[in-house]
């Protein structure tokens, strides 16, 4: 069975065998984010043109499939074309907050990439409280939304972030209460923690009732974080044309863009970290052949496997539903899924007080 | 009828009678709101169907359409000014809303003041414009009116010139928007209001203030263009208008110039045009069903709609050659035979329709996102509805049975076995759901017809030369969106004097404001979706 701890922990002996500690370090770093940043590429264009490819499946298209074989190439073109577009300087704008908004939101969602747990041994940061890591940095992303809103002089602009303020902030309380209860199911914060006390059974199986009403809940809520239909108002293109990124142009246009699609990804890897076993492989007690057959199935392509398929169903709600309105929006949060979460914490502590999960 | 002139001439000794096409009362402008005032409270003419401002050689003034929503009879009223000079009406906008717009249109393209109308600005035209387009002594010189270079500066005040009780007019200054008003132009170039129509929002956070309305975009002065046309030059311009009733804008403006001309049209003309009226209403209605759930953000739906009425079009490019503008209906006829594959590809069109129905229900209507989107957003009740004369699907959801299919049964339809949809919610689903039913209906009139199409002539022999004799007309019919009417005046030559388009969505443009105070922005968007007008035909 091939696994990628192997590739990282021969290399790390290759260059600590004739480079002191301090530079093997630096190397790694270097590195590590280097292919962060490829990778992170990488899953935009696969996400760009997954979404593409489906949503046209869903409304009887076909979609992109002239660019190479089956149109595979054609998030490359785009992706140059975006590149070389020129980046239109505006009057009357905060330049400064102006270019600082899309960094903001692109290094959120590359932060909470770091935790992910792409494979076994395949984390760049495992710390005690990693999930909790990921919920703070994926809250700086709203932060980079407003500004853009704000700093664009442009009264559209400024409604869209609004919204987006309100809808977010709301939407981080389901999500973290959600994520809480998993927590509490899995009695750690670390991500590995998390992970290995799934490796017999998922979540969403040993924590039954209240882990699918988490499972639920979270993924409605992380929809509704990611600025996806049915909860994109704020970049409702009926009403506000574009939202906060209307005045963006070229690279910084694209940052959004890549953000959008790369939260996609990152919420749903942590429905897979936190209910279907992150990369752990699908175990259940006493099948021992069954099992044997399903280790065999790298733990990277299990991690990425799940994600994609939880991003096909947001995929699906987008394309099937429509946009809500920001008072159905809060009403949703604040009178549904709040006291749901609220109320299945206290079933999940329950359960686990009693024992009576598998 | 006759009893109603008698009663009129009795009150308004100062009245006289024309009776060409219908009845024409005959006024001056110190009579008018009062007989007007008596005709809609004592006689239940609550309803204004259009307001034609015309340049008669004697003075200026307006014919006024009346039609009692009972007994469905139709009334015109000609007010003329008393001074050439400076032409000065009465508005009637206190007493039917939509004389609001109709009126400040006659004041952009005739300079008639109307007194105590709250808004006497331009509609169409800039501020700066100068002179008064549709009178005939206007000078078209293009360096009276160059091409500006520069914005319009938009102004947020108004004039209105009210008349005290002596009877002395004072021009008033009126707000429409404070200085403190956080003001949000959606359009002209905007996702959401289905071509260039321009609303300035007055926003409270999410909620609306106020709505503002600019109109003339696309306005291409068709009335204008009219005036130095020949009668069979004109009908293009009916394809043009709404570009989704394409077939019944054209059918009606036929249908007017037959009326005065005294033209039969044969039986398989008739029946032929009904089934593209219809077949137009249906193709209409799915584009709709489609653009409406885009602009809620189900934009799958879209595609499935365009399917169907891809097949739709298909239809009309075989017979037509054409899939939008398809200058199929001419003066005593249509243009050209069917294609033979016609009854073919529509029995093969009806099932499909049936079933894709089904499919757009189970996808849209009953969803619970759609429905807290529409339920009672936009309500309109029966009375506004008649009052801002929002005709068709939209004022049949109010409760308002206002099908001129019904009322002023044209062509065959007074043979035919089909229920005109009304419905009581008022409210946006209210709009669809009265649709998607017409789609049924339509169906079902096709059905009807498309067994029976009689052999014979497409067109009846007309002259080559048309003149129409001296006269003035006007004709309803059942466009996909309401009523549209077409008014021609004729003085005995080759090109009429006035043809005035009195066009389905300009009440629905009317209606924007009334019906979205207090919303939210979103509702601004499901209500002008639902309405759904087409701004070629508000402008024209």
């Amino acid at each position: 069975m091939f696994e990628i701890s192997r590739l990282t922990g021969w290399l790390h002996e290759l260059l600590s065998s004739w480079m002191p500690e301090w530079l093997t370090t630096t190397v790694e770093c270097v590195l590590i984010g280097a292919a962060l940043l490829v990778l992170y590429a990488l899953l935009a264009l696969f996400y760009i043109y997954f979404e593409r490819r489906v949503c046209a499946f869903f409304q009887c298209r076909l979609g992109p499939n002239r660019v190479g074989p089956m149109g595979l190439l054609q998030s490359f073109a785009d992706m140059f074309k975006i590149l070389i577009k020129e980046i239109i300087s505006l009057k009357n704008i905060d330049r400064f907050l102006f270019a600082l908004a899309p960094y903001l939101v692109i290094i959120a969602s590359v932060m909470a990439f770091a935790v992910l747990p792409w494979g076994k041994g395949l984390q760049v940061i495992d710390f005690n409280i990693g999930i909790f890591f990921l919920v703070a940095v994926s809250s700086i992303g709203v932060l980079g939304i407003l500004l853009a809103g704000w700093s664009s002089n442009n009264k559209f602009t400024l409604i869209g972030a609004m919204r987006s303020g309100a809808q977010m902030v709301s939407y981080e309380l389901s999500i973290g209460l959600s994520v809480l209860t998993m927590v509490a199911l899995a009695g750690t914060m670390s991500v590995t923690g998390i992970v290995e006390a799934q490796t017999d059974l998922w979540f969403i199986f040993k924590g039954h009732l209240p882990a699918v009403i988490a499972f639920i809940i979270y993924m409605i809520a992380g929809t509704a974080e990611t600025n996806r239909g049915p909860f994109d108002l704020p970049e409702a293109e009926s009403e506000l044309t574009a939202g906060y990124h209307t005045e963006y142009s070229g690279l910084h246009f694209g940052y959004f863009y890549l953000a959008e699609y790369l939260n996609l990804f990152i919420v749903s890897g942590v429905a897979a970290l936190l209910f279907f076993g992150g990369w752990a492989p699908l175990h259940i007690p006493g099948w021992e052949g069954f099992n044997g057959v399903m280790d065999w199935i790298p733990s990277w392509l299990w991690f990425v496997g799940k994600a994609v398929a939880l991003s096909f169903v947001i995929i699906w709600f987008k394309w099937t539903f429509p946009r809500l309105r920001i008072d159905n929006l809060l009403a949703l949060e604040w009178k549904y899924l709040l006291p749901i979460n609220l109320f299945n914490l206290v079933l999940m502590v329950v359960v686990i007080v009693y024992g009576l999960h598998f | 009828m006759e009893e109603l002139k008698n009663t009129i001439a009795g009150k308004f000794p100062k009245a006289t009678f024309d009776e060409t096409d219908g009845l024409q009362v005959v006024i001056d402008d110190a009579h008018w709101h009062d007989l007007a005032l008596w005709l809609r409270d004592a006689k239940g003419f609550d309803y204004l169907i259009a307001v034609v401002g015309q340049d008669w050689p004697e003075a200026y003034g307006c014919v006024y359409y009346l039609t009692n929503t009972f007994t469905h009879v139709i009334l015109s009223v000609k007010v003329t000014a008393a001074s050439r000079e400076n032409p000065m009406l009465h508005s009637v906008s206190d007493l039917w809303a939509n004389a609001n717009l109709n009126e400040r249109e006659v004041y952009d393209f005739y300079g008639i003041i109307f007194i105590n109308h709250p808004d006497m600005r331009h509609l169409y035209l800039r501020n700066d414009w100068v002179g008064y387009p549709l009178r005939k002594d206007y000078n078209d010189d293009p360096s009276v009116n160059p091409v500006p270079t520069e914005n319009e500066e938009a102004i947020d005040t108004t004039v209105a010139y009210i008349e005290a009780p002596d009877g002395t007019v004072t021009k008033e200054e009126r707000v429409v928007f404070a200085p403190e008003d956080f003001v949000v132009n959606i359009g002209p170039q905007h996702p959401a209001t289905h071509g260039v129509l321009r609303f300035r929002t007055a926003l409270d956070g999410e909620y609306i203030k106020k709505i503002d309305l600019y109109l003339g975009y696309v306005h291409r002065g068709m009335e204008k263009l009219c005036e130095s046309l020949a009668y069979p030059q004109m009908l293009h311009f009916a394809d043009r208008l709404d570009y989704l009733s394409a077939q019944q804008n054209r059918h009606c403006f036929c249908l007017c110039i037959e009326k005065a001309m005294g033209l039969k049209v044969p039986r398989r003309a008739q029946v032929i045009r009904v089934i593209m009226d219809e077949l137009m209403r249906i193709n209409s209605h799915l584009l709709f069903a489609g653009t409406f759930c885009m602009d809620l953000g189900a934009t799958t739906m879209l595609f499935y709609t365009f399917r169907e009425r891809e097949k739709i079009l298909d239809i009309f490019e075989k017979t037509c050659g054409a899939r939008m503008t398809f200058h199929y209906n001419v003066i005593g006829g249509v243009a050209q035979d069917l294609h033979p594959d016609f009854v073919k590809d529509v029995k093969a069109l009806i099932p499909d329709l049936h079933k894709a129905l089904k499919e757009y229900h189970k996808l849209f209507t009953g969803n619970v996102i759609t429905h807290q989107r529409m339920i009672g957003v936009g309500k309109l009740s029966k009375a506004d509805a008649i009052s801002y004369g929002i005709s068709g699907p939209s004022g049949r959801a109010s409760g308002w049975s206002n099908d001129i299919r019904k009322t002023h049964p044209y062509s065959i339809y007074s043979e035919l076995d089909f229920d005109e949809v009304v419905r009581t919610d008022g409210d946006s689903f209210g709009r669809w759901m009265v649709r998607m039913d017409e789609i049924l209906q339509s169906i079902k009139i096709i059905e009807q017809l498309i067994d029976k199409i009689p052999e014979g002539e497409i067109c009846a022999p007309v002259p080559k030369v048309i003149k129409l004799p001296v006269g003035h007309w006007f004709q309803q019919v059942e466009a996909s969106r309401g009523a549209i009417g077409f008014y021609i005046e004729s003085d005995g030559g080759v090109n009429p004097v006035r043809v005035k388009i009195n066009s389905t969505c300009f009440p629905l443009a009317g209606v924007v404001d009334h019906l979205t105070r207090g919303t939210k922005i979103a509702d601004l968007i499901t209500i002008g979706g639902s309405l759904d007008y087409i701004v070629p035909d508000i402008d024209r």
